[in-house]
């Protein structure tokens, strides 16, 4: 047997240490990504308390230098950092994004899955895909210049009509950027990630399951009601809440179209809104002029928040989707 | 015999999918005119001499969005794709089942920060703690953040894939883990790191919220400085030029927006190719 060189032992044990290193950099990141946004969220959390997510006031404060002290903590005079309004605008714009998304989703991958074969079904599913590939930024600039108009005077108008049943569909329908296109543009986001993952959750229903149904009598239809979609109920709930983790976290596309409220809450589907996320992109000019600093830790704070939110709704994604890949295993047909 | 009931069933199943088709229907019908919007009107302001001027430049240009975009996305590639894939060998050939399970629901738990998340983070951390200011590096740093899961788990994927009669071959003829690895078995994994990689660029391109906090925005060239002075890049030009009243600076935003997404569509259709040709070749 050739003997193995003290050389080639040596390249073998740093190329071991060197890929173990690279494996736990995704660890690494995201522990100093948690703990960098708590260290700087906690002057934010003594300053404002519990009112940080209950308060509807955002105000740097005076920034021409007069200083405030309060809860031990240093900061602009008047200052108050309400988040309120941009919680529930984060909240309000991924349902309504969830409410679109899901029937066009699942509806669409049933077509995707049942309906379509050989290169019909290779060409739609790679379309549905390169749309989940466009820039969040194209996406928001097609929401500004087609999706708001539109809004404004085809969709809202039409919409108003209801609001006599619905209170939150009156008007005024205003310029277009708000609640509404907000939600339909994360939808449009949203949409081919909920599509890709329930079409491959289609598409190991076991063919026999569905061929019984047949057998029974059921009409296609019927197999997909009582038999498919039965079947990948919580995958499919998982694909949803991972898309509702990506509207949640979406900045620039809700940036463009939401009209960039502050300080008040949402009063119909159209008003202007802000989230979470498109506020810290927005407010970084009042951060950087707050001589006292505690607008970015507030920043922070609003940071932790989306990012205990996001994580709270992938984790759980992420244990609905493999409960069904596990659950496949034991009954492969 | 045909019972009422029966035909009432009959015409929910074709309803159903009437609404199903009419669904499919509405996502084609967002794609293109998305895709057609973006297009038609990048294509009727895109000048070619855009390429060559900067913003501030008559006539105004995107070479410096240009150069800085290529800049960032070269920085963060240089670092995510030697972590990423070195990771990816890792999880796949030397980690037990316990960890590689870990890693992999880690890195999928990295991939869901929101990337506005990961931009402040470069800020507190490397503009503000560390002194940076706003630069290409720290642009470069956010970024690899966001291009690292993809680039991890693609590559897991794609060695996983290797059978494993080829490494026992490999092992039998008395190499090491590091020989066989390095001889034998990326080869078959080859192109799926390579899509990895790819569409972790695409993303990169197209990614803008990491980088307001961390590589700024500056009107002039990059000196390709890795750091105290920063780069602007594509989307940003898209973002702000689109707000403006005039109509130029309307068209410099159509243009980059036209741009970026050809990029971007250039390489997932590339990388479907690519996919393609390895399941045909089984």
């Amino acid at each position: 047997m050739r003997k193995v060189s003290s050389g080639t032992k040596t390249a073998d044990t740093v190329f071991h240490v060197a890929t173990g290193i690279a494996a736990s950099s995704p660890v690494v990141l995201l522990l100093a990504i948690a703990a960098v946004v708590v260290v700087q969220s906690i002057p934010s959390i003594r300053l404002m308390g519990w009112h940080f997510i209950t308060g509807i006031e955002w105000n740097v404060g005076d920034t021409y230098g007069a200083l405030m002290h309060k809860n031990g903590v240093t900061a602009a005079a008047g200052a108050s950092f309400g988040a309120l309004p941009f919680i529930v605008g984060t909240l309000a714009s991924s349902v309504i994004a969830l409410l679109i998304a899901i029937p066009v989703a699942l509806f669409t991958a049933l077509i995707l899955a049942y309906r379509l074969r050989g290169w019909v079904q290779w060409i739609l599913s790679i379309l549905v895909e390169l749309l989940a590939g466009i820039p969040s930024v194209v996406i928001g600039l097609w929401g500004m210049v087609v999706l708001a108009p539109f809004v404004a005077h085809g969709l809202g108008p039409a919409l108003t009509h209801v609001g006599v049943v619905i209170p939150y569909l009156r008007g005024p329908v205003g310029t277009g950027m708000g609640l509404l296109t907000s939600g339909i543009v994360l939808a449009v986001m949203v949409v081919p990630i909920i599509t890709a993952t329930t079409r491959d959750l289609l598409q190991q229903v076991p063919v026999l399951y569905r061929e019984g149904g047949i057998g029974l009598g059921m009409t296609t239809w019927e197999v997909v009601r009582y038999i498919a979609v039965p079947y990948i109920r919580e995958g499919f709930i998982g694909a949803v809440a991972l898309g509702w983790g990506r509207a949640m976290g979406e900045t620039m596309a809700v940036l463009m179209v939401s009209g960039n409220a502050i300080n008040f809450l949402p009063h119909n589907l159209y008003s202007p809104i802000s989230s979470m996320a498109a506020v810290i992109a927005s407010q970084l000019d009042s951060a950087m002029s707050d001589g006292s600093g505690m607008a970015v830790h507030a920043l922070s704070e609003l940071a932790l928040v989306l990012l205990v939110l996001t994580l709270f709704t992938n984790l759980l994604a992420r244990l609905l989707v493999s409960r069904v890949h596990h659950r496949r295993r034991g009954v492969r047909a | 015999m045909k019972t009422t009931h029966s035909q009432w069933r009959k015409w929910r199943a074709n309803m159903g999918w009437a609404v199903a088709w009419s669904a499919t229907a509405l996502v084609l019908f967002g794609l293109v005119n998305l895709v057609g919007t973006i297009v038609g009107r990048g294509a009727t302001s895109f000048r070619w001499n855009m390429l060559t001027h900067v913003i501030q430049g008559t006539p105004a240009g995107l070479q410096n969005a240009i150069l800085g975009t290529l800049e960032l996305v070269f920085l963060s590639t240089v670092m995510a794709a030697p972590l990423g894939i070195l990771g990816g060998v890792y999880t796949s050939e030397f980690a037990s089942a316990r960890v590689a399970k870990t890693i992999r629901f880690l890195t999928e738990v990295l991939s869901g920060v929101p990337s506005i998340v990961v931009g402040y983070f470069g800020y507190l951390l490397m503009v503000l703690a560390w002194g940076w200011k706003f630069s290409a590096l720290a642009g470069g740093f956010a970024l690899t953040v966001i291009m690292l899961p993809y680039i991890l788990r693609n590559t897991e994927a794609s060695l996983q894939q290797v059978p494993l009669s080829l490494r026992e071959a490999a092992w039998g003829l008395g190499m090491t883990r590091f020989q066989a690895i390095s001889r034998v078995i990326w080869r078959p994994a080859a192109s799926g790191m390579a899509t990895g990689v790819l569409m972790a660029i695409a993303i990169g391109m197209g990614e803008t919220a990491p980088l307001l906090y961390t590589a700024g925005w500056s009107s002039v060239n990059p000196n390709f400085q890795l750091i105290h002075s920063q780069v602007g890049y594509l989307t940003y030009v898209v973002w702000t030029y689109i707000e403006q009243p005039y109509e130029s600076a309307h068209q410099l935003a159509y243009s980059a927006a036209f741009l970026l997404l050809l990029v971007v569509l250039f390489i997932n259709v590339v990388v479907r190719a690519f996919l393609t040709r390895r399941s045909l070749r089984g």
